[in-house]
């Protein structure tokens, strides 16, 4: 009981606090400082229609390539706790296969899915979107797969290597910023290009697929290690 | 967008609550991702001005003016990293009571006592 009434206390101090902000909040009139600057140069300097893309993957970028060393690192993590120890489990008993619906749908859908998926991931400087949507969009396709198919078996050699060779491509491209251009992960490598057209913005639909890969890949992996564990 | 700020907060308790109170982990899990849920909610509220538009630049006048015509897109770009590094670490502490439970067929935060000090 005790325990109970700290919790509560606790919960209320955070509830004055949150009040508190919650009263005292100003909406943003006008951008400010950086934001001003990212939206006003954006443009001229890196050519994205999506502001928010060319901030994730250049302006930032160095906390982006951080951020995928995370997820990484976490599917690494996942892979790693629950690598398999010899034992087959669940082996013995067979399961009821899933129903005519849901296979013909499956195998009819899941090309379409990862199809929507690169869509996103490509489309990423241009519209609402970016590697790491199309990365998950792909990462559901495979999941809806081994929710229809249990005993399927994605090939181990094929993801690895589609997910370390754009991670290597994505640090390779970074450090191509530094020789040719401004600065790590510059993306002004490649021409600019027209303006809104797909191949424009220099580097940053490269990078985006790139990234898109390595998520797809990798939530994927993190997916299948974990329906081994039923 | 008061309002959208008021329910992230509202979310975060929630999440702070469950965490506190909760002994079993699957659901101290799900307690840290509302509460995340929480937070996203709240950074994207922040950097939202009324009356404006998605930062997406895709007609001259938002080309020219865009600093007049756009929300905040700093935000954004936050809960997008935000939101992956979220699904990261929950898979893996999913992972961990994975491990814990077929160590000791349990769910309950209290009977794993050899690392409380």
């Amino acid at each position: 009981m005790i325990k109970r009434s700290i919790s509560l206390l606790v919960v209320l101090g955070f509830v004055l606090i949150f009040w508190k902000m919650l009263t005292n909040w100003l909406p943003m009139t006008d951008l400010h400082g950086v934001a001003k600057e990212y939206v006003s140069r954006e443009p001229d300097e890196l050519g994205a229609v999506n502001v928010v893309t060319a901030i994730v993957v250049t302006y930032r970028g160095l906390d982006t390539l951080g951020e995928v060393s995370v997820l990484f690192l976490a599917a690494t993590g996942v892979a790693l706790l629950l690598r398999r120890r010899g034992k087959k489990i669940g082996a013995g008993k067979r399961k009821r296969p899933s129903s005519e619906f849901l296979q013909t749908g499956t195998a009819l859908l899941t090309p379409f899915i990862i199809m929507f998926g690169v869509y996103i991931f490509i489309n990423g400087h241009l519209s609402a979107g970016g590697g790491f949507q199309g990365g998950a969009v792909v990462a559901s396709a495979m999941l809806f797969l081994l929710l229809t198919f249990p005993g399927y078996k994605f090939k181990h050699t094929v993801l690895n290597w589609i997910e370390s060779i754009s991670g290597a491509s994505y640090v390779i491209v970074g450090i191509l910023g530094i020789l040719l251009a401004g600065g790590f992960l510059d993306n002004r490598i490649l021409p600019l290009g027209e303006y809104g057209k797909i191949l424009s913005a220099g580097a940053i639909p490269v990078i985006y697929i790139f990234i898109g890969l390595k998520v797809g890949t990798e939530l994927a992996g993190i997916l299948e290690n974990l329906k081994h564990e039923h | 967008m008061t309002i959208v700020l008021g329910i992230g907060f509202i979310l975060m308790l929630i999440g702070f609550w469950g965490l506190l109170t909760r002994r079993n982990m699957i659901k101290m899990v799900l307690s840290i991702a509302i509460a995340e849920t929480g937070l996203q909610l709240i950074i994207i509220a922040i950097g939202f001005i009324k009356g404006r538009t998605a930062p997406i630049l895709n007609s001259d006048v938002l080309k020219l003016e865009g600093v007049l015509k756009v929300v905040d897109p700093v935000p954004q770009a936050l809960v997008l990293t935000a939101i992956v590094i979220g699904v990261a670490v929950n898979a893996l502490m999913l992972t961990f009571i994975i491990r814990l439970y077929q160590q000791k067929k349990s769910l309950d935060i209290s009977d794993y006592r050899a690392m409380k000090w």
